[in-house]
């Protein structure tokens, strides 16, 4: 019941949320200096466009009654229509969105394989040549640029090596997971420096707590307590630390897209920000937030089934 | 004991106490010196390099590394990379304290504020952190740039506008537990004003947390910078930005890997830098306890 009931109230609590975004992406276009209107037009500026753009762009009416009229279109799936592609941009960003949310799902893949077990044994021999070795790496991982990291990559592994096409997204299922797999290296390696950190410090906690002793003192096998007491509760922290950092891995994601080239929203947006197509970006700024918004409150029920006490709370 | 024998172990643990302070503190101070000798390369750099960082030479283009006279060589127009990469690291660790200074002094006045008032307004201010939250920052600061228009100013007013909010969030939670402690109940039993309370006897508690995740933050703005430098959003070709300079060097990636290659270990010597003070100054916090 407890569970039911959390969901609900987290329900609940995103309504003000989502109309807060919706508040901020509708502030952004307020943000352009001057005129709109001639920003977007350039050199083909004329007056009979301009009325015409301030009124697509609903900068004709009050500020209040501009908000509504958002809000109205966007009840109804409309995010206003983009300047460079002529048509909706809604349907501009649904065609790129598959490529995006691929590779975020395949970096996060990737990165939990990788650092769930070195979190895991850097805790366990703490001190060692592994521990160590597990600290220098995060420390530099972390300070890398993923564009940067992405061009390295592309040079040693499909240039050099040819194990990798040098970029695209590829047609078939295999044909991503082949294109998509050094962009989700990229973006894993950073990611999973913050995850390891975490899960290092979460389950040298969990090692030093009396639970873990207790269960020791009944002579249950160390693997037993490792799988049972241990790692039940560093999975928690791997959790959490997933939805915290979920904006870390969707900005990993932009940039990395970028390097690629591959045809995401990442590209799109880049693209978007330099032929001042505003509502696309106003649009990808409002569909990044629902994604982080909806992943946030999946990763808060998973958390909930797996620690009972956050339900309660 | 003789006096010989116990002047020798009056020595013996004063080295080991200062042993033990340099083993605590060697993180921080290792951190330091890498900041602190790029920060006095980049300010230095007239001294350490002849060449101008855009001086064109049209007759020595991409020169390897070592190459007499071009000690990381040159790049597509002949033009000098050490100096390059020293003149652009001006403009990286401005980025760096530029954006984490100023997020770091505002967002920590707006948590201690709201923490220490309490009331509806602590609650008005954490719903705005929360909704903050909910963007992924990197797509933000591009939508804000992209609204104000691509240079390195609009980059430092869109980090100035969503990065205050990690430190209000950090040091409104430290506040809100300070704030009933004895010392402070007591300073305002006092009839201490209540600036001075904040000032005073709140904010040193929660400052050291607060500098931590400022560590954590620059190495994140260093990157930021680089990549809409990178992505063309941020400093402008002919600047020496290091993030433009990989950008510009990718063309020629097969036949130079230095163009690229170069200007990203310096970043990940400043970030590796910033991080080690972070780290630092977490294991000097645990051991004071």
């Amino acid at each position: 019941m407890a569970r039911f009931s959390f969901i609900g109230r987290r329900l609940l609590q995103l309504i003000p949320v989502l109309f807060g975004i919706t508040v901020i992406t509708f502030f952004l276009l307020r943000l352009i200096p001057g005129d709109p209107a001639l920003q977007i037009l350039g050199q083909h500026y004329t007056a009979a466009g301009a009325v015409e753009v301030r009124h697509s762009l609903g900068l004709d009416r009050p500020l209040w009654q501009q908000y509504l009229l958002f809000l109205q279109r966007l009840f109804q799936g409309d995010l206003g229509d983009s300047i460079t592609f002529k048509q909706s941009a809604g349907s501009v960003i649904a065609e790129r969105l598959p490529p995006t949310l691929f590779l975020v799902a395949y970096a996060a893949t990737l990165a939990m394989l990788v650092s769930i077990p070195a979190g895991v044994i850097s805790a366990l021999r703490r001190g060692g040549i592994f521990d160590q070795g597990a600290r220098i790496t995060t420390l530099v991982g972390f300070a890398m640029p993923p564009f940067w990291l992405g061009i390295i990559l592309i040079l040693i592994f499909s240039v050099h090596l040819q194990l990798f096409p040098v970029n695209g997204y590829g047609k078939t299922f295999v044909q991503h997971l082949d294109h998509l797999f050094l962009p989700a290296a990229t973006i894993a390696l950073g990611f999973s420096t913050i995850v390891i950190r975490t899960l290092r410090s979460s389950t040298l906690a969990a090692l030093a707590s009396d639970y873990v002793d207790t269960a020791r003192v009944k002579g249950i096998s160390r693997f037993s307590v490792l799988r049972r007491h241990v790692l039940r509760n560093a999975i928690v922290s791997v959790v959490v630390v997933f939805g915290i950092n979920l904006a870390f891995l969707i900005s990993g994601t932009v940039i990395v897209e970028n390097v690629f080239g591959i045809p995401g929203v990442g590209t799109l947006l880049v693209d978007s920000v330099s032929t001042r197509d505003y509502p696309v970006v106003q649009g990808v700024t409002l569909i990044f937030a629902f994604l982080v918004v909806t992943i946030n409150l999946v990763t808060d029920v998973v958390h909930a089934s797996l620690d009972p006490r956050v339900a309660l709370e | 004991m003789n006096p010989g024998a116990l002047l020798l172990e009056h020595f013996e643990t004063r080295a080991r106490r200062r042993h033990g302070r340099v083993r605590r503190h060697a993180t921080l101070i290792v951190g330091c010196s890498v900041l602190g000798l790029v920060i006095v390369a980049c300010v230095a750099a007239p001294l350490l390099t002849a060449y101008n960082p855009e001086t064109l030479d049209p007759l020595r283009p991409l020169a390897p590394p070592f190459s007499p006279g071009h000690i990381l060589g040159t790049d597509q127009f002949g033009r000098d990379i050490w100096s390059r990469i020293l003149y652009g690291g001006r403009i990286d660790l401005l980025i760096a304290f530029g954006a984490t200074g100023v997020t770091l002094v505002a967002g920590t006045a707006i948590g201690l504020f709201s923490g220490y008032v309490g009331g509806w307004i602590d609650s008005v201010i954490m719903r705005v952190v929360d909704l903050f939250f909910a963007f992924p920052f990197f797509v933000l600061v591009i939508a804000i740039v992209a609204m104000l228009g691509p240079s390195i100013f609009n980059m430092f007013v869109a980090i100035w506008l969503t990065s205050w909010i990690s430190y209000a969030r950090i040091t409104r939670g430290h506040a809100v537990v300070t704030k009933n402690r004895e010392y402070v109940l007591a300073a305002k039993a006092l009839g201490y004003r209540h600036s001075r309370v904040m000032l005073r006897h709140v904010l040193p508690n929660v400052v050291s947390f607060v500098l931590i995740f400022a560590m954590v933050d620059a190495v994140g703005n260093v990157l930021l910078g680089a990549a809409l430098g990178f992505l063309g959003l941020g400093a402008k070709p002919p600047s020496p930005e290091w993030g433009a300079m990989i950008s510009d060097g990718q063309a020629y990636i097969l036949s130079a890997w230095w163009l690229s290659t170069l200007p990203g270990i310096a970043i990940v010597i400043v970030g590796v830098g910033f991080s080690l003070i972070g780290d630092g100054l977490a294991d000097v916090l645990r051991a004071d306890g």
